[in-house]
């Protein structure tokens, strides 16, 4: 019986890293080309100065035609343009807010880790009471006492997202801290921060770096409800959320205001998705 | 190193280590100086922790652990570096040992540079020069652990731990992640190595032929205890402890767990009387009702009522009581008939 277990054995795992690998390489083509319509979007728009604060009535609420392909809102921008510019501040929300979460996370985390004992204890406190919160209704908190801006936004979300990234690390850190190669180096005499720096830190990266991609969805559609809520961006800064918001009412008789918008936020979430499973099923192999 | 104890580098005084509620080893005493000495016990008998406490890696709940005359907790800055450079770990796993992410030449020039500062030139040749000594190509340097076989692993963990030129090195079941061919080959380096530099090294271990080729006297632990020790050919020749005496009689069977020897320890059995009690074919009503402490018999120390006894038991019929080089008789894949190759 064991023998015609062999082949299979050896091609399997084979057969799934291909797999794999073209789940990441999908997830990241998409990202890739989101991010350069976002980079290029002032050259490849057909009407770039509807990215601001133009306004056509008289074009307003056209339906999709070859001169705008995703059709005009109220005050007669394109939405096609506008869509472009949203991936803008969309992406720049979530760089920055996972940026900021990542690095303040993963520092907590590794030095909670690596510590033990009352360092880890009390970091851990703090990252529960954070926790503790539901994450939208404490963002949504800060959004109102905060001026309503990106900067707001990426703010309110950071602050709810950090903790995530500092309990995970935490573990993995801690699980490294007690492998052989950080024992041989305390006992070669290295520095407690060298040791955390060069071996700890390296080693417990993988995980976070794949959260970081997995969640970059999640920020983007958490900034996009606050900006829908009117908590975030405002006119006329082109924001996925809140053209949803704005374009919303119209849903029946103008469906492309909030469609196209609507579908940029679920294709990049999308996208992040499949680049961070992708690279969670080819790191875990 | 000046003082009353100047001849043992490093030394556990009636340490007891716990982790947490747990105490895992009791009141041991060991001393490792200039040569070699083994630690013998099976899994879970304490000697990995004994050897954590001992590397300064873990802190005895009670008792004290001696580098030189100095206590190792109460060790200033100063004290901690020369301590550092002077005693070096190599452990059972070289895979678990080396940072993955490291090439072998990076993970040799953090000890380089830990403790004096190296041109990079001068780092190159040293690695070289390392890789050179423990018997391996140079060009290694650039692989990472995964590139690399256990042995060549295990030999990079070993140039490693002499780029600080230790004094003394820990040898934590320093063999038995390998092959038994590849075993003896890291032990002849190590003999060598040691010889050669003029280390002293505690040899951790199960295998008593490991112990008996390369070490003078022996510890042998069981349940956190030291049960037995003295030089190491008495105590292979003529166990005093019926436990020395069962891994003794366990030992062609070598990479394999002693037959009476497998399984937990029972701890809990041993709350009163004797640790060994319930294992032991001599136990007595004594033994259940007295733990035996620690005296001298016949040149070595036994924690044994009836050591006499088994001192003066037959020694059974034992020619490989030095089996030395666990290579080529043990049928480990089958494809030897256990007995055909008799002489």
């Amino acid at each position: 019986m064991t023998a015609p277990a062999l082949p299979e054995l050896r091609r399997t795992p084979l057969r799934r890293l291909a797999g794999v690998d073209r789940l990441a390489v999908a997830g990241g083509v998409l990202l890739g080309i989101i991010v350069l319509a976002a980079l290029l979007a002032p050259w490849i728009a057909p009407y770039p100065e509807d990215g601001g604060s133009a306004t056509h009535p008289a074009e307003s609420l056209l339906p999709p035609s070859g001169a705008h392909w995703f059709g005009t809102d109220q005050v007669g921008r394109d939405v096609f343009s506008r869509v472009l510019f949203g991936a803008r501040t969309s992406l720049l929300i979530a760089v920055a807010v996972l940026a900021v979460s990542g690095a303040v996370g993963v520092v907590l985390g590794v030095v909670a880790g690596y510590a033990g004992g009352w360092v880890r204890d009390v970091i851990m406190r703090v990252t529960d009471v954070f926790l503790a919160f539901p994450a939208l209704l404490l963002s949504l908190a800060l959004a109102v006492v905060l001026q309503p801006s990106v900067t707001t936004v990426i703010v309110a979300i950071a602050i709810t997202w950090w903790p995530w990234y500092a309990r995970l690390t935490a573990s993995v850190a801690a699980s490294v801290a007690a492998r052989g190669f950080v024992d041989a180096a305390r006992c070669l005499g290295v520095p407690a921060p060298l040791i955390v720096l060069r071996h700890v830190l390296p080693n417990s990266l993988t995980p976070v770096l794949v959260q970081l991609s997995l969640d970059g969805g999640g920020v983007i559609l958490t900034a996009a409800t606050l900006s829908y809520l009117g908590l975030g961006a405002h006119e006329p800064t082109p924001e996925w959320g809140l053209m949803v918001h704005r374009g919303q009412s119209l849903f029946t008789t103008d469906w492309w205001v909030v469609t196209f918008p609507g579908l940029a936020i679920l294709v990049t979430a999308f996208a992040f998705n499949v680049l961070g499973e992708g690279l969670r099923a080819r790191l875990s192999r | 190193m000046t003082g009353p104890d100047a001849a043992a580098v490093l030394a556990a005084e009636e340490v007891t280590l716990a982790y947490g509620a747990t105490a895992v080893v009791h009141d041991v005493s060991l001393a490792v100086d200039r040569g070699g000495v083994g630690l013998i016990g099976e899994s879970g008998s304490g000697k990995t922790t004994l050897a954590r406490a001992l590397l300064g890696l873990m802190r005895p709940r009670s008792g004290v652990v001696r580098y030189g005359s100095r206590d190792l907790a109460a060790l200033d800055r100063a004290g901690r570096a020369e301590f550092r450079r002077a005693v070096q770990p190599v452990f059972q796993d070289g895979s678990e040992a080396l940072d993955p992410r490291m090439t072998a030449g990076a993970s040799i020039t953090e000890a380089l540079t830990t403790h004096h500062r190296m041109s990079r030139a001068g780092r190159k040749d040293r690695v070289a020069a390392l890789l050179a000594d423990v018997g391996l190509d140079p060009a290694l340097a650039a692989r990472r652990p995964h590139e690399m076989s256990g042995g060549q692993r295990q030999r990079v963990a070993i140039a490693r731990a002499l780029a600080v030129e230790p004094r003394l090195l820990v040898l934590d079941e320093p063999t038995s992640a390998l092959d038994v061919t590849v075993q003896a080959k890291i032990l002849d380096l190590l003999e060598g190595l040691a010889a050669e530099h003029g280390l002293g090294y505690l040899l951790i271990t199960h295998n008593l032929g490991v112990v008996g080729r390369l070490c003078r006297t022996s510890s042998v632990m069981f349940a956190g205890r030291v049960v037995e020790s003295g030089p190491t050919a008495e105590l292979l020749t003529r166990p005093a402890h019926p436990y020395t005496r069962a891994l003794r009689d366990a030992v062609p069977r070598l990479g394999g767990e002693p037959p009476r020897a497998a399984g937990r320890t029972e701890a809990a059995a041993a709350a009163s009387g004797c640790p060994f009690l319930p294992r032991c074919p001599l136990a007595a009503d004594r033994c259940r009702e007295e733990a035996p402490r620690p005296r001298d018999v016949e040149g070595r120390k036994v924690a044994c009522h009836r050591a006499e006894e088994v001192l003066d038991r037959a020694p059974v019929a034992h020619p490989r009581a030095d089996a030395s080089s666990p290579a080529p008789r043990v049928p480990h894949d089958g494809s030897e008939t256990p007995d055909a190759p008799r002489q």
